[in-house]
């Protein structure tokens, strides 16, 4: 059951580089990634078997694939995001429809795998192999500057990444069983360096992928650079690798050192938020102004994290799911402005609400979710991870409770710059979007307000992590 | 045994085949057909039967370990000229002689992979080593390819030299030339030992192009005839690291002589050497040059970390390491020059080539589903299981992202940026041939265990 979320996309991905036809290549890849959607939620709520078949038997790993609370609600946000994509971006994507599409569903497969592993080392394989697409579909089809601001990109997360293969078998030769699974690994007879250093060797690849201040760099000018639909792959899910990896593998690997670090860690990730928020007031490009907020919104989840309560954590739980959903919602909006009117400047836009009043209406509604206005789903998630700020320590509390009158500032500036004001040039020339990206949208909001006003099913369903991660 | 009497055989055979047999396709066929015999004699001796059973005195001794080594020497030999017999006959007027000279080198790697006495490391060497100098050279109105292997034979031969000082030191310390002699317990002469052990040390880096003795690297693997550089860099290479852990991994250990210092030198300092100088080449030839001084860096951790773990993973690096490098020579071969601007372009003008060449740099580089990823997984594995140099691994794994860096220039060139890539008429089958060596690579990625299963059973 659990290992079709890697074989259907991958697959499928294989078998759309051998359809020349745009249509039916198309039709394939929604039909699919639909069809993994509905696999995601029958998961979701019934839950499924773990797949476990002996890998490479000399060095003892497996090819356990386990689905528990926070797996599932990852797979869920992957299985919605996709063909929410391919669907919203259908009419921008290049002339090889099929490689383009057969890229994403690569990525997909590998995300999954991500999310499903339960051997380090597996986890390791997928946590590269989803970022292989990635490089080549944002170096081929994406901007100007695309093939170096794809390469520093992947250049800084293969570092990364190494870094922690190197963690991960520092852990697995102190182990008494000798195998990669997270429960050996984490009675590993570590002397109090060496589990600094694996600490270390682990934070970095995951701090690079969320990304963390200072090691943000690469976000903005790749989130610019890629085409739409690999930016919101990337901003909707892919940068959820590293705060999954933090729950998933460091804070039960590392107990001890994530407490000892805990106020340093928690502090650079405000200092990181209270940064990208000032940075996104002053931006005019709307990409740029997403991206930022962002960086913002995973930074404060990065800090909930290590407060190690569990409050927290069930926050940002939550907060994985909706913080996906609303950025993707934003960046299909931008994306439908950016393909009718050629612009990115918010200066140049105004009178959105005049010139299409249902697609105002929907960026109003996610961008009040961006600023986790009560009764959207954001609300509940940081809601909970200020209440675990707040116990941890007043004042990152307060500093980060700047970040949302911040927040406020920026998103409510784009609001008035893009939806309200005098009606533009540019923007008189739009016409109303294709039906499905509508759908989409619509789809899209109901699922934060739903979430919003009934979050139960979502506390539901990762109930069962939270015990196990806090327990351990 | 099989395999040192067979390819000395094979290699007369061939040499002589020239007279009667006209026509290189036939000769390629001959030279194939030779290597299969060889493959088949060597795993009979695995399985216990003997062509000549012959009392070495116990200078040579018959591991499983080096039999396997053999084989494996043996297959990507196979795979090297099924792939290049053409180009190999394109060089010079007598394509027999050059596969004459590969069974003489099987022979002498066979020499290397059984050895247990310093003399016979010392033969093997030579027999691996003078056929090189001839193939460098043999392009022979190339003045590059004629400077290479001049260059190559001095420093060669006076490395040879070194060589047979330090083996004559260890003699003088311990009255013997024999590889088990040396023993913890004993006392020998302090200073003689090490000094020879330095000495051989020294050579040995020389003959894998460990840094600070790669100087002749780069320019003989560059004037050589791209093919035959293809060999070096791989299957000859090889050969010197299984001997060089022959030498290094047992009693000369226990000797007491500190490795704590000079090996993690020697490893960072062909790594830097290696992957930077490679960052600035505008030659691809040159760059692999580099890159495989590079991965020599990684195979030396092998040395370092001296564990069954070390030794199953030489054996894997190796292989991969090979493979992937003879498909990027092959393909290399294949452009009207040696410059990263003759790529531009390739992916669209041959897909299917290109997806190979990025499958061959994906392993050089280390990346997950290819081969190479597991390569250099066993290295790190190997190194850190021997407790030592956990901050040795991590400035390896700097040196492995930039790596990345270069080999991605290529790939970069290849689908980025539009042109018209300068290469030769290919006809369909060799593509497809080099498929065969991207499947195997893409399999080693994923069930890198396989190749082990014959090395215990």
């Amino acid at each position: 059951m659990l290992l079709l979320f890697i074989l259907i996309p991958l697959l499928t991905a294989m078998l759309l580089l051998f359809v020349k036809n745009n249509k039916m290549a198309n039709n394939i890849a929604v039909l699919t990634t639909i069809v993994t959607l509905g696999l995601a939620i029958f998961v979701a709520y019934k839950g499924a078997v773990d797949y476990n078949q002996p890998w490479i038997l000399i060095l003892n790993t497996r090819f356990l694939l386990h689905a528990d609370g926070l797996a599932k609600i990852l797979i869920l946000l992957t299985g919605i995001s996709f063909p929410a994509i391919i669907i919203a971006t259908t009419q921008n994507q290049p002339k090889q429809k099929n490689i383009f599409l057969s890229l994403l569903l690569f990525t997909q497969s590998g995300l999954m795998g991500v999310f499903l592993a339960g051997d380090a080392l597996l986890f390791y394989f997928f946590w590269e192999l989803a970022l292989i697409p990635v490089y080549f579909l944002s170096s081929i089809w994406g901007g100007e500057k695309r093939v170096a601001v794809t390469f520093k990109f992947f250049i800084y997360t293969f570092l990364g990444s190494l870094l922690m293969l190197v963690g991960i078998i520092l852990l697995y030769i102190h182990t008494s069983e000798q195998n990669f699974l997270i429960s050996t690994l984490m009675h590993a007879s570590l002397t109090p360096v060496q589990q600094a250093t694996a600490f270390v060797l682990f934070f970095l690849a995951f701090a690079i992928k969320m990304p963390l201040f200072p090691f943000h760099t690469w976000q903005p000018d790749a989130y610019e650079q890629s085409p739409t639909a690999v930016t919101m792959v990337l901003s909707a899910v892919m940068v959820k690798m590293g705060l999954y990896g933090v729950i998933r593998w460091l804070l039960p690997l590392f107990p001890l050192a994530a407490k000892t670090n805990a106020l340093f860690i928690v502090s650079l990730s405000i200092v990181g938020v209270l940064y990208a928020s000032f940075i996104a007031i002053r931006q005019d490009d709307i990409k740029r102004l997403i991206a930022y907020s962002s960086i913002a919104h995973i930074g404060l989840m990065n800090a909930a994290l290590f407060t190690q309560n569990q409050i927290g954590l069930q926050g940002v739980l939550i907060q994985l799911f909706s913080h996906g959903i609303n950025v993707l919602g934003l960046w299909i909006v931008a994306d439908i402005i950016e393909q009718q009117t050629g612009i990115r400047s918010m200066k140049q836009m105004g009178g959105l609400a005049k010139a299409q009043p249902t697609l105002a209406i929907l960026l109003v509604g996610f961008a009040l979710a961006n600023i986790a206005l009560p009764l959207t789903n954001a609300f509940v998630g940081e809601f909970l991870i200020f209440n675990s700020l707040f116990q941890f320590n007043i004042w990152a509390a307060a500093f980060a409770g700047v970040s949302v009158v911040l927040s406020a500032i920026y998103t409510l500036n784009m609001i008035q710059k893009v939806a309200y004001g005098e009606l533009s040039t540019p923007m008189q020339a739009m016409n109303t979007p294709n039906k499905n990206a509508q759908i989409v949208l619509i789809i899209l909001l109901v699922i934060v307000f739903v979430t919003g006003v009934f979050p139960q099913p979502l506390f539901n369903l990762t109930a069962d992590s939270l015990q196990q991660i806090i327990i351990k | 045994m099989n395999a040192i009497i067979v390819s000395a055989l094979l290699g007369v055979i061939m040499m002589f085949s020239s007279w009667c047999v006209k026509g290189e396709r036939t000769q390629k066929t001959i030279a194939l057909i030779g290597l299969f015999v060889l493959i088949v004699a060597n795993l009979a001796q695995m399985n216990g039967w003997y062509v000549v059973n012959y009392d070495t005195k116990s200078m040579l001794t018959f591991s499983r370990f080096g039999l396997y080594a053999n084989t494996l020497f043996f297959g990507l030999t196979f795979i090297y000229i099924w792939i290049n017999g053409e180009e190999i006959s394109k060089i010079g007027n007598h394509a027999a002689d050059f596969y004459a000279l590969f069974f003489f080198m099987l022979c002498g790697v066979s020499v290397l992979t059984s050895f247990d006495n310093l003399l016979m490391l010392f033969i093997g060497i030579e027999i691996l080593s003078i056929p090189l100098y001839i193939l460098t050279g043999s392009d022979k109105k190339s003045l590059f390819s004629n400077e290479a292997a001049i260059k190559y034979f001095l420093m060669g031969s006076f490395s040879t030299g070194i060589l047979l000082l330090g083996i004559t030191l260890i003699y003088g310390a311990t009255g013997s030339f024999h590889l088990t002699i040396p023993q913890a317990g004993v006392k020998y002469e302090q200073f003689m030992t090490s000094a020879g052990l330095i000495l051989i040390f020294a050579a040995m880096n020389f003959k894998v192009s460990a840094a600070p003795f790669h100087f002749w690297t780069p320019d003989v693997y560059d004037g050589a005839p791209t093919v035959f550089t293809s060999f070096m860099a791989t299957i000859a290479k090889a050969a010197g690291f299984i001997a060089f852990i022959t030498i290094f991994q047992t009693q000369y250990k226990a000797l007491g002589y500190s490795w704590g210092l000079i090996l993690p030198f020697v490893i960072i300092s062909t790594l830097l050497v290696g992957n930077v100088t490679a960052v600035f080449q505008r030659s691809v030839k040159r760059m692999l040059a580099y890159s495989s001084i590079a991965q020599a860096g990684f195979m030396l951790f092998a040395l370092y970390g001296t564990s069954t773990l070390a030794n199953e993973g030489i054996l894997l690096y190796m292989v991969v390491y090979s493979l992937a490098s003879i498909g990027v020579f092959a393909v290399l071969i294949k452009m009207k020059e040696n410059s990263i601007e003759a790529f531009h372009g390739l992916g669209k003008s041959h897909p299917l080539l290109a997806f190979l060449t990025t499958v061959f740099l994906c392993s050089l580089a280390g990346i997950p589903i290819t081969g190479g990823f597991f390569a250099k997984y066993y290295m790190i594995n190997s190194i850190l299981l021997a407790g030592a140099g956990l901050w040795l691994v991590i400035v390896a794994m700097v040196f492995a992202t930039i790596s990345v860096y270069y080999y991605f220039k290529v790939i970069q060139a290849m689908y980025f940026v539009e042109g018209h890539p300068a290469i030769m008429e290919l006809d369909k089958t060799y593509t497809y041939k080099l498929s065969v060596i991207a499947i195997l690579l893409l399999i080693l990625g994923v069930f890198p265990s396989l190749l082990f299963n014959y090395l215990y059973f």
